[in-house]
C-alpha cells in the first residue's frame, strides 16, 4: 500500500479512539516537555554564569597560592601563604600585564548602629577597581596613600549600603564598624548585580594593607606579609597567554623554584569559564537524561496501548490479510500509528517545554534571573528521540499484527 | 481452474498431529459452480482456506489457473488473494468503521497499482444494488446489505476465483436467496468460478455439483441429477474431457 494511504489509515484508526490515543501521545508530551524545558534552564543557567563571569573581565589573570605540606599531609591549594606584596609590585613589571591587584579577604560583622550585616572583607589596592571593572555609585575609592597609611577606611558594596544606610546615597563620610573597629566610608560601589556568596554587592573594601594588619591577622612570610590572590589584567585578551608565562617566570625567579614545583597557581579566566561550563553542561545533562527518563516511560506506554489495539483489531487485521495485505503492509500500518503518536506527542511537547522555558525566564524563581535557551539541537535532539521512542515502542506491536495468521485472525471473536 | 491433487492438511496441537485434510483430489474448471458440504470437522473449512490461499498444505500439489500456489510465501499468497480470489464470509467481515465505498475499495490498495480506482469502485457497488448506499457504514446497512457490500469487496480485483463461505448463513431465507440469485448472476454473467461452502440444500439445490466431505475425505461428488462427478483424480480428469456447464 503506498505509503500516504497508509498514513490516512493510522489516523483515522488513531482518531476514532481520541481518549486512548490522547492518554498515548500524553506520555510523549511530557516526556518531550520535560527534556525540552530542563534542557533549555540548564542552557540558561550556563549562559548566566558565563555572562557573569565575562562581566568581570575577560582578560583576567588569577594567581593563588600553593598549598601546604606538613608532616607529608597536603594541605588544600591557596592554603600556603606564599604570595606577597612585593610579588604583586614585582608582577606590574611584565610586559603584557597592565593591571596588577593583589588582595586578602576574610570575614567581618559590619555594624551601623542597630542594622548589622555579615560581609566579606576585601584587602585591595587602587588596581581593583580597574581590574575588576568596578565602578563606584558614589565618593571615592581607596588611594595609594590609603594603602600606604593603613587607613580606616572602607568602600561599601551597594547591597551593603542598602542594608546599613537605607540606599547608596547619604553613606559617604559615615562610619561603620568591622569586627568592633571603626571605619569611615569613603565610597559606594556601583551594583553589578549578580547575587548570592561572593557577590560585590555584598562585599566591603578596605586598603590591603589595613586588611592585614588590623582586620584580618594574616600569617607572616619572610619579610613582607602575605596575600590571598594576586588578580592581573593582560593587556588583552589575546595576551593572556603571554601574561600568564611572564608572571609565572617572574614569581619563579622570586620564589627560587623550579617549573613544575611552582608555589603558586596561574588560572586564566578562561580556565575558570571552562570549569563552571563544564559543570553546569553536566548539571544540563543530568536534568536532561532525568527527563529522558520519562520520555522512555513515555514510550512504554505506547508499546501498552499498541499492544491492546493489536489485540482489539485482531479482525480487521485478518480481514485486511485477506483481501491481499503483505506483512509489510500491516506492520507499517502499526508502526504509522505509533509514529504518529510519538511525533505528535512531541510536537505538542516541544511547545510546551518552551512555554515552560518561557515562564521560567518570567518568574523568577530564585533571586537570580536564568534566562533559558531554547537551542534548535535540544528540539532536534527531543524530536528524534521521540520518533525513535515512537518506532522502536512500535515494532513490537506491529511485528505481533504483522505476524497474525490470517485464518485465526478472521475468526478471532 | 482449480486443480487440487493428493492434497493433505495435518495441524499440530502440541504433541498430537490432527489430521484435517487426508488426501483430497479435486478439480474445478473455470466458470463451474460447486458446493462443498459437510459435517463439521470434516474438513470443508480447512479446504476452502486452502484453495483461498489462506493456508498451505501440508502434502499435495495445488494449481490455481495452472500456478503451483502450494509452495508460495506467505507474501506471494497475499498477492494471490488479493488478485485472484473474493472472499465472500458468513459474517461479512467488514470493516466497520468505514464506509461501503472505502471497503469495497480496500482490496485495490493492496493491488499492485495500490490506489482507488473511483469508477470501478461505485460500478462495483451498482452492480449489487448499492449504488445509492456507498457512503453508509456496516452499521447502517441491514444484513443483505452488508453482504452485497462483501460480494461487491470481492469483485472490486476481478478474481477469477469467489469464495463464498455459509454466504447466506447470517441471514434470513429471503434474504439469502437474494444473494445467493446475486451469485449465481455474477458466475454467469462474469464466467467467475464459484465456491460456497454450506449446510443449506436449497443453496446446494440450486448449485449443482455437491462435494460432500467427510473425515478429510471426499465422501462424494455428484452434479445436481445425483450423477456422480468422480470422487478422486481419475473421473475429476474425465470430467475436463466435456468440461461442464
Amino acid at each position: 500500500m503506498k505509503l500516504y494511504r497508509l498514513l490516512m489509515v493510522a489516523l483515522r484508526s488513531l482518531s476514532t479512539n481520541k481518549l486512548r490515543t490522547g492518554l498515548a501521545m500524553l506520555g510523549i508530551v511530557i516526556g518531550v516537555g520535560a527534556v525540552i524545558a530542563m534542557m533549555s534552564i540548564g542552557r540558561g543557567a550556563e549562559a548566566a554564569i558565563t555572562a557573569r563571569v565575562e562581566g568581570v573581565g575577560t582578560n583576567l589573570i588569577f594567581i593563588s597560592p600553593g598549598s601546604t605540606t606538613e608532616a607529608g599531609v597536603r594541605s588544600a591549594s591557596g592554603s600556603a601563604a606564599s604570595l606577597t606584596l612585593d610579588d604583586a609590585e614585582a608582577l606590574a613589571e611584565a610586559p603584557s600585564v597592565v593591571g596588577v591587584a593583589p588582595q586578602v579577604s576574610g570575614m567581618a560583622q559590619a555594624v551601623l548602629l542597630s542594622a548589622n550585616m555579615f560581609v566579606q572583607v576585601l584587602g585591595v589596592t587602587p588596581g581593583y577597581l580597574t581590574v575588576n571593572n568596578a565602578e563606584l555609585a558614589d565618593g571615592e575609592f581607596i588611594s595609594d596613600t590609603n594603602v600606604t597609611a593603613r587607613s580606616t577606611v572602607v568602600v561599601i558594596g551597594s547591597n551593603v549600603a542598602d542594608t546599613l544606610f537605607g540606599g547608596t546615597t547619604g553613606a559617604v563620610g559615615r562610619t561603620i564598624r568591622l569586627n568592633g573597629n571603626p571605619y569611615r566610608v569613603i565610597g559606594v560601589l556601583a551594583s553589578k548585580g549578580g547575587t548570592g556568596f561572593g557577590s560585590v554587592d555584598d562585599q566591603v573594601l578596605i586598603p590591603l594593607t589595613t586588611a592585614q594588619s588590623r582586620l584580618l591577622g594574616m600569617r607572616r612570610f619572610g619579610q613582607s606579609t602575605s596575600i590571598n590572590m594576586i588578580y592581573i589584567e593582560a593587556a588583552d585578551s589575546d595576551r593572556v597567554e603571554q601574561a600568564v608565562q611572564e608572571v609565572s617566570a617572574i614569581l619563579r625567579e622570586r620564589h627560587d623554584v623550579l617549573e613544575g614545583e611552582e608555589d603558586f597557581t596561574v588560572t586564566t579566566q578562561e580556565e575558570m569559564l571552562d570549569a563552571s561550563t563544564e559543570i553546569t553542561d553536566t548539571l544540563t545533562l543530568f536534568l536532561g537524561g532525568i527527563a529522558a527518563i520519562s520520555l522512555v516511560v513515555g514510550g512504554i506506554g505506547i508499546m501498552n496501548i499498541m499492544l491492546v489495539s493489536v489485540t482489539e483489531r485482531t479482525r480487521e487485521i485478518g480481514i485486511r490479510k485477506a483481501v491481499g495485505a503483505r506483512r509489510q503492509d500491516i506492520l507499517i500500518q502499526f508502526l504509522m500509528e505509533s509514529a504518529v503518536i510519538s511525533l505528535t506527542g512531541g510536537v505538542v511537547g516541544i511547545l510546551i517545554g518552551w512555554l515552560v522555558s518561557r515562564l521560567v525566564g518570567v518568574v523568577q524563581l530564585s533571586e537570580s534571573t536564568i534566562t533559558p535557551v531554547v537551542g534548535l539541537d535540544t528540539v532536534l535532539l527531543a524530536t528524534l528521540f521521540s520518533m525513535a521512542v515512537g518506532v522502536f515502542s512500535g515494532v513490537y506491536p506491529a511485528t505481533r499484527a504483522a505476524a497474525l495468521n490470517p485464518i485465526d485472525a478472521l475468526h478471532y471473536e | 481452474m482449480i486443480e487440487i491433487e493428493e492434497v493433505t492438511k495435518i495441524y499440530r496441537m502440541g504433541a498430537i498431529e490432527v489430521p484435517a485434510l487426508r488426501g483430497v483430489s479435486l478439480r474445478i474448471e473455470s466458470g463451474e459452480m460447486v458446493v462443498i458440504m459437510g459435517p463439521s470437522g470434516s474438513g470443508k473449512s480447512t479446504l476452502m482456506n486452502l484453495i483461498g490461499c489462506l493456508d498451505k498444505p501440508t502434502s499435495g500439489r495445488y494449481l490455481l489457473d495452472g500456478q503451483e500456489v502450494g509452495s508460495l510465501g506467505d507474501d506471494d499468497l497475499a498477492g494471490i488473494r488479493n488478485r485472484k480470489i473474493g472472499f465472500v464470509f458468513q459474517t461479512f467481515n467488514l470493516l466497520p468503521r468505514a464506509t461501503a465505498y472505502e471497503n469495497v475499495a480496500l482490496p485495490m490498495l493492496y493491488g499492485d497499482e495500490g490506489e482507488i480506482d473511483q469508477a470501478r469502485v461505485e460500478a462495483a457497488l451498482s452492480a449489487v444494488g448499492l449504488g445509492d448506499r456507498m457512503g453508509h457504514r456496516p452499521t447502517e446497512m441491514s444484513g443483505g446489505q452488508q453482504q452485497r457490500v462483501a460480494i461487491a469487496r470481492a469483485l472490486i480485483n476481478s478474481p477469477s476465483v469467489l469464495l463464498a463461505d455459509e454466504p447466506t448463513g447470517n441471514l434470513d431465507s429471503r434474504t439469502g436467496m437474494e444473494i445467493l440469485d446475486l451469485l449465481l448472476g455474477l458466475n454467469r454473467e462474469r464466467g467467475l468460478t464459484l465456491v460456497v461452502v454450506t449446510h443449506d440444500h436449497r443453496v446446494a439445490d440450486r448449485i449443482g455439483r455437491v462435494i460432500q466431505l467427510e473425515d478429510g475425505l471426499i465422501d462424494s461428488d455428484a452434479n445436481g441429477n445425483g450423477e456422480p462427478a468422480g470422487s478422486d483424480l481419475e473421473r475429476v480428469a474425465k470430467r475436463a474431457g466435456h468440461g461442464e456447464a
